[in-house]
């Protein structure tokens, strides 16, 4: 599937209905209880640092499981899957001292993911998949000072994400994906060296992907973590020129209901959730059902806000399964929406 | 109805070095908390977009730049608001954007230097994803008619749609606001012209935006505050009808277009709308009935007819000496006793005057022209007083408190100090003003002896800190208990809580200048108040010490062998130094003053007075404007005074060598064989963890290094314009006429580096010669746009004053010839004098050591062969630890 295509099929597809995305990746591999050992596999075996935890690298010692993950999801009738490279930058991969090993984990996460698309495609050829090459925040932030006692100072700067960014991006498109996601974004400088990155990549390259960005409200303060409001984060990122903007992950979708009507209301390209199966329990545990999280997703839809929908953390394939319904009924009638003035003046966080 | 407030993003622009005085200091000394507060005032007063530039040579812009954005993400009150960076160097606006999360805006890039870089940049500026403001401004130069304002716009718009891919929304146009009413037939039709511009940009590319500098239109009227602002008002009356958007205005100093009186408005109009051949000079025929009862005022003389103790009040409040003794002698005749003319019309004058300036309603060129009236008119009674005193000794004078000032021993500055003295007499204390280079023991004998109530320190060298504390010692240990305070050019709130307040049980005080003085010092003497607070500064102290503390693990500092690595490269086979003219040292005696005045940098004269601003935008400023116009002109006519009578002479000795740099020292030779060594000048090296592709900088970076094999040079220099200025100055002191005195030595200051700068230049072009063709305005000068630099030790880049004695003893050798001496603690005397040295490579720039580890203490002890305690007594502002 050629580049340009993959724009213009998705643009085409957004016209007649709500595409899907997928679930939670971690969520999946939990249920597996793997040790040490599963993630060293051979290759790892002598590594000197614990690999438990680091579920990107499984993509490499565990690809059976992970190609069986992203097929239980399009199975369950998701349009497009991520790949499992959501911590695949240097800056995540340098806990595990791992960093040598990026371009490989974005890589073969791409063609793993790509794998599956063409498998189920073959079964049902007149249903076209999508590969969305996940793009995670990394485990630094280019907007606060980790130190309380120094605003000043920042552990990561602007040039260091584009670097480390860069990396991934080749892998995930040499992989093939057809899309680049840019998510879970809790600080948007570092979304902005990410798009910078990618934006850098694409001239330097001659090709064109379409972008989608997500972004992540921490708490009920309705703000992300870097302290920006739903719409200055849209305004921020805008430049991008993404085919969707959305939130994901940290809350439930019952309490991203204001955010993204307010995302809605600016954007001018289409909007995408995927929300956590609600809050966690004590135990750390999402208990939304697959019935009532859709339940939620179809008000939201039926108000004209949405042209993507999906899950995070704590979502499953039956999750994914209750999110199928007639969704061209809840068409947002303004996609693509253009008439939206301009505003950001008022607001930068 | 549309009101200039309506429909007007709004951008506020004080945090900018090159406009604002006060910033740019705060920026300078690394006071980024109180520079945040700049930034939060405006937001808070309605700043929709915050414009920061840090355009300033001695500071490293970029690095600046980025501190600052880091600090401002970090208070959601001021990030609030867009950034606007603002820079004309592009690696400072790709800084700042590299900062900022939301939407940033750039100012500016334009057509200038053509196409090519104008879409590189735009093309960089969307991948940041910022807005951006373009100037109307192509390789032809700035666009002055209609016709060219709307063509370079077009041609930039189409480029950044169609070749950039930018969103017409984030393109902001500056069609260059000019002034009119000039005089001049072809600026007339300038407002017209921005005006039909601008709506012509506006229906061309409706979802642009349109920008500029309001101030600009009516810079022919400047001084004349209130027609300026009515001007304004009619001309964002027109350019907002228009489509003009966005703008720098200061929405308090606007007049309400409704309210400004027909008549004047007609003939405002006729100016800005170019409606009528004569519009300026009918606009001017009103002007003067606009600006008030200001210009008549000169002859005034209604107030001679008020009562003598009245006119005592009124020639204080004004600084008229004229009729002083007159009145004096009057309200004399009428007192019981000469005191009572002291303490009551006297002093109540005085009174008023010091409230005025409390409430920042005068300013302090006003402050010591009323203490020179005040002085003399004490001086007129002091034969009658001592002659009472003889004749009733019984009684006695009110006993007024009294403040000790003294400039620590090893340091002669006391332009400020005198300042604060000053100001402490207006406001009814005795001050005991010891002088410059004061021993401890002399401070605190003076001190015991005339039974002070609060003592004062001055200093503006590093070596005066340690003398500080050392003064503050040996308080301690003769068990003295009188508050302290600590001020001048190099102190700080910090440096007097971790090494100054330590020491001393005393109340001990960190006062930032003059206007903060008299508030101290009167709750130090007022009994109920002294105790809480003195309690409540020694708390602020203490918690300063441990923020200190806890902060402590923050800096990060690299070994020096890491930060030797990171050196500034420079790949010497590409570079071939230019010979200088001669080798040796060079004397130059009575170097012409006139000559040198013409280089004076006054932004940094008005700061020594506490105006803030440039000529000649200060002299349109709505609160100082005045005095500071004022002020200018009495410069002028004393400096043209000094000159004629020849009483200020400048001197000067430069020097140059051929030199390599050996590791971080800089080896200097007596000749060209290289073999023999005539000195060595010993640098430091920058040790912050620096970004990538920042380098660890020393000065011997920019000297080719031995082993390259390349023949480099160095070059030296000492100045003086302070010959005779103390001798002038005293002369004025005598006079009572401290404003004089202080003027002299401000003025001396300001030859001094601007002697430094000509110098600097004919080194460039003649001495030197490497760069023969160099063509710059004063205000490139101003603003280092040249190549080379002349850091000084002591300074940012060089930190230590010790370095001077091999600089004069071994370098210039005939320092002495031209009549600069160094104390014991380094400091030049005369006071007004600039020395160090100069650096020819291509790249070279001014920069802070900043913090330093033991390891190159060490290093530079060893080096310099100097034991560790005086290394790091000299060095303390820079250790990065606790020695």
């Amino acid at each position: 599937m050629s580049m340009k295509n993959t724009k213009k099929i998705l643009e085409e597809k957004l016209k007649s209905r709500i595409l899907i995305l997928d679930g939670a990746m971690g969520t999946m591999i939990q249920a597996y209880c793997l040790e040490e050992k599963d993630f060293r596999g051979s290759r790892f075996k002598e590594h000197p640092c614990d690999l438990k935890g680091n579920n990107d690298l499984l993509t490499l010692t565990k690809a059976q499981m992970i190609y069986d993950i992203h097929l239980s999801f399009l199975e369950a009738g998701a349009d497009i899957i991520e790949t499992n490279t959501f911590n695949s930058t240097s800056i995540s991969q340098a806990d595990y001292q791992l960093e040598d090993i990026v371009y490989e984990l974005n890589l073969e996460g791409a063609k793993n993911a790509r794998r599956a698309v063409q498998d189920i495609e073959k079964q049902d050829p007149h249903h076209p998949r999508f590969v969305a090459g996940a793009i995670g925040p990394t485990s630094k932030t280019a907007t606060m000072s980790p130190e309380v006692n120094n605003p000043g100072f920042r552990n990561v700067s602007f040039d260091d994400l584009v670097r480390t960014y860069t990396e991934s991006i080749r892998g995930l498109i040499d992989g093939g994906v057809d899309i680049l996601l840019i998510e879970t974004v809790f600080d948007t400088l570092n979304c902005k060296a990410a798009i910078f990155a990618v934006l850098e990549y694409f001239e330097k390259n001659h090709i064109a992907l379409p972008i989608m960005i997500s972004g992540t409200i921490t708490d009920a303060s309705g703000r992300t973590l870097s302290g920006q409001t739903p719409e200055a984060f849209w305004y921020s990122v805008r430049h991008a020129k993404p085919i969707a903007i959305g939130l994901n992950c940290a809350l439930g979708a019952k309490e991203l209901r204001a955010h993204i009507e307010a995302i809605s209301n600016v954007a001018d390209c289409a909007v995408s959730i995927y929300p956590n199966a609600g809050l966690p329990n004590e135990m750390g545990e999402y208990d939304d059902t697959p019935e009532e999280m859709a339940d939620v997703l179809k008000d939201f839809a039926s108000q004209g806000w949405l042209n993507f929908v999906g899950g995070c953390c704590g979502t499953t394939p039956d999750h994914i399964r209750a999110m199928q319904m007639p969704w061209q009924a809840f068409l947002p009638g303004k996609f693509p929406n253009t008439n939206l003035s301009w505003r950001w003046p008022v607001l930068s966080l | 109805m549309i009101t200039p407030e309506s429909l007007f993003v709004n951008i506020g622009e004080r945090t900018n070095v090159t406009g604002s005085a006060k910033f740019s200091k705060l920026i300078k000394s690394e006071d980024y908390e109180t520079a945040l507060e700049v930034a939060r005032e405006q937001v808070e007063n309605g700043a929709q977009i915050i414009d920061v530039n840090m355009d300033e040579g001695l500071i490293e812009s970029a690095e600046v730049m980025t501190t600052f954005l880091h600090m401002v993400a970090s208070e959601p009150d001021i990030s609030r608001v867009p950034i606007m960076v603002d820079s004309s160097k592009w690696s400072v606006i790709e800084a700042g954007l590299k900062c900022v999360q939301g939407k940033g805006v750039v100012n500016s890039i334009s057509l200038k230097e053509g196409e090519q870089i104008f879409t590189e940049q735009a093309k960089k500026i969307l991948k940041y994803g910022a807005a951006v403001i373009v100037m109307a401004f192509d390789e032809q130069g700035q666009a002055a008619t209609l016709e060219r304002r709307v063509e370079i716009c077009t041609k930039s718009y189409e480029i950044l749609t169609k070749k950039v891919g930018f969103a017409p929304e984030d393109i902001i146009f500056d069609p260059n606001i000019f002034a009119v009413g000039t005089g001049l037939d072809e600026h007339k039709n300038y407002a017209v012209d921005y005006i039909n511009a601008a709506r012509s940009i506006k229906e061309k590319f409706p979802h642009a935006h349109i920008s500029g500098g309001v101030s600009n239109v009516s810079f022919s009227f400047r001084g004349n505050n209130r027609l300026r602002e009515a001007i304004h008002s009619a001309f964002l009356y027109h350019a907002i009808q228009a489509g003009m958007d966005m703008g720098i205005v200061n929405a308090g100093q606007l007049v309400v277009y409704d309210e400004i009186p027909k008549d004047l408005l007609e003939r405002i109009e006729d100016v800005l709308l170019n409606r009528r051949d004569d519009a300026t000079e009918r606009l001017l025929e009103v002007a003067e009935s606009v600006e008030g009862k200001a210009k008549a005022k000169e002859k005034d003389l209604t107030w001679r007819k008020g009562t003598a103790e009245e006119r005592l009040i009124h020639a204080l409040v004004k600084g008229i000496t004229e009729f002083i003794e007159v009145d004096t002698e009057e309200v004399r005749q009428k007192c019981e006793r000469t005191l009572h003319v002291i303490e009551g019309p006297l002093m109540d004058g005085m009174n008023v005057v010091g409230d005025l300036f409390g409430e920042g309603k005068m300013f302090l060129p006003q402050v010591v022209k009323s203490a020179r009236v005040m002085k003399t008119a004490v001086a007129y009674l002091l034969p009658f007083l001592e002659k009472e005193k003889r004749e009733n000794p019984e009684l006695q004078a009110q006993t007024r408190e009294k403040v000790l000032l003294a400039t620590v021993k090893g340091d002669v500055h006391d332009i400020g100090k005198n300042i604060v003295a000053v100001v402490l007499e207006c406001n009814n204390f005795e001050v005991l003003n010891l002088g410059v280079m004061v021993p401890a023991q002399e401070i605190l004998e003076q001190a015991k002896k005339e039974n002070v109530d609060v003592i004062g320190l001055s200093g503006l060298i590093t070596p005066s800190l340690d003398e500080m504390a050392h003064v503050a010692g040996e308080m301690e240990r003769l068990g003295y208990t009188v508050p302290l305070l600590i001020g001048g050019a190099t102190t700080s709130k910090m440096h007097t809580a971790l090494k100054i307040s330590p020491q001393y049980h005393g109340p001990t005080i960190y006062v930032t200048d003059a206007s903060k003085a008299v508030g101290v010092v009167q709750k130090l003497i007022h009994k109920e108040q002294r105790e809480k607070y003195a309690a409540t500064i020694k708390n602020e102290y203490e918690k300063i010490r441990q923020e200190r503390s806890a902060g402590k693990g923050v800096l990060r500092l690299l070994s020096i062998e890491k930060a030797r690595q990171n050196k500034f490269q420079t790949d010497w086979a590409k570079i071939v130094p230019s010979k200088p003219s001669f080798i040796g040292p060079k004397l130059l005696k009575n170097y012409p003053i006139e000559e040198i005045a013409t280089r004076i940098d006054w932004s940094i004269f008005f700061q020594t007075w506490q105006l803030k601003g440039r000529i000649p935008a200060i002299f349109s400023d709505a609160v100082i404007g005045k005095e500071a116009r004022k002020l200018y002109e009495d410069a002028e006519k004393l400096l043209k005074r000094l000159i004629g009578r020849k009483q200020l002479r400048a001197n000067a000795v430069l020097a140059f060598y051929p030199a390599n740099a050996v590791g971080d020292d800089i080896e200097l030779y007596t000749d060209e064989s290289r073999k023999k060594v005539l000195a060595t000048i010993h640098t430091l090296r920058q040790q912050i963890n620096k970004s990538a592709r920042r380098s660890n900088m020393a000065l011997a970076d920019f000297i080719a290094p031995k082993e390259s094999g390349v023949a480099d040079y160095i070059g030296a220099f000492a100045v003086t314009t302070g010959i005779g200025a103390d001798a002038i100055a005293q002369e004025f002191e005598k006079k009572h006429d401290d404003y004089s005195s202080i003027m002299v030595k401000a003025l001396a200051d300001r030859l001094a580096e601007a002697f430094a700068e000509r110098l600097h230049e004919r080194v460039r072009k003649e001495y030197w010669g490497y760069a023969a063709d160099e063509t710059l305005t004063n205000e490139d000068l101003i603003k280092e746009r040249y190549r080379g630099i002349r850091p000084a030790p002591g300074y940012p880049a060089c930190p230590d004053h010790s370095e001077k004695q091999i600089l004069f003893d071994k370098i210039l050798k005939k320092t002495k010839d031209a009549g600069i001496v160094l104390t014991e603690n380094y400091a030049m005397v005369p006071g007004a004098s600039v020395s160090g040295y100069y650096i020819a490579h291509p790249e070279a720039s001014y920069f802070g050591i900043g913090k330093i580890a033991k390891d190159q203490v060490e290093d530079y002890a060893d080096r310099k062969g100097m034991d560790i305690s005086t290394t790091e007594r000299w060095l303390a502002p820079n250790l990065g630890y606790d020695a």
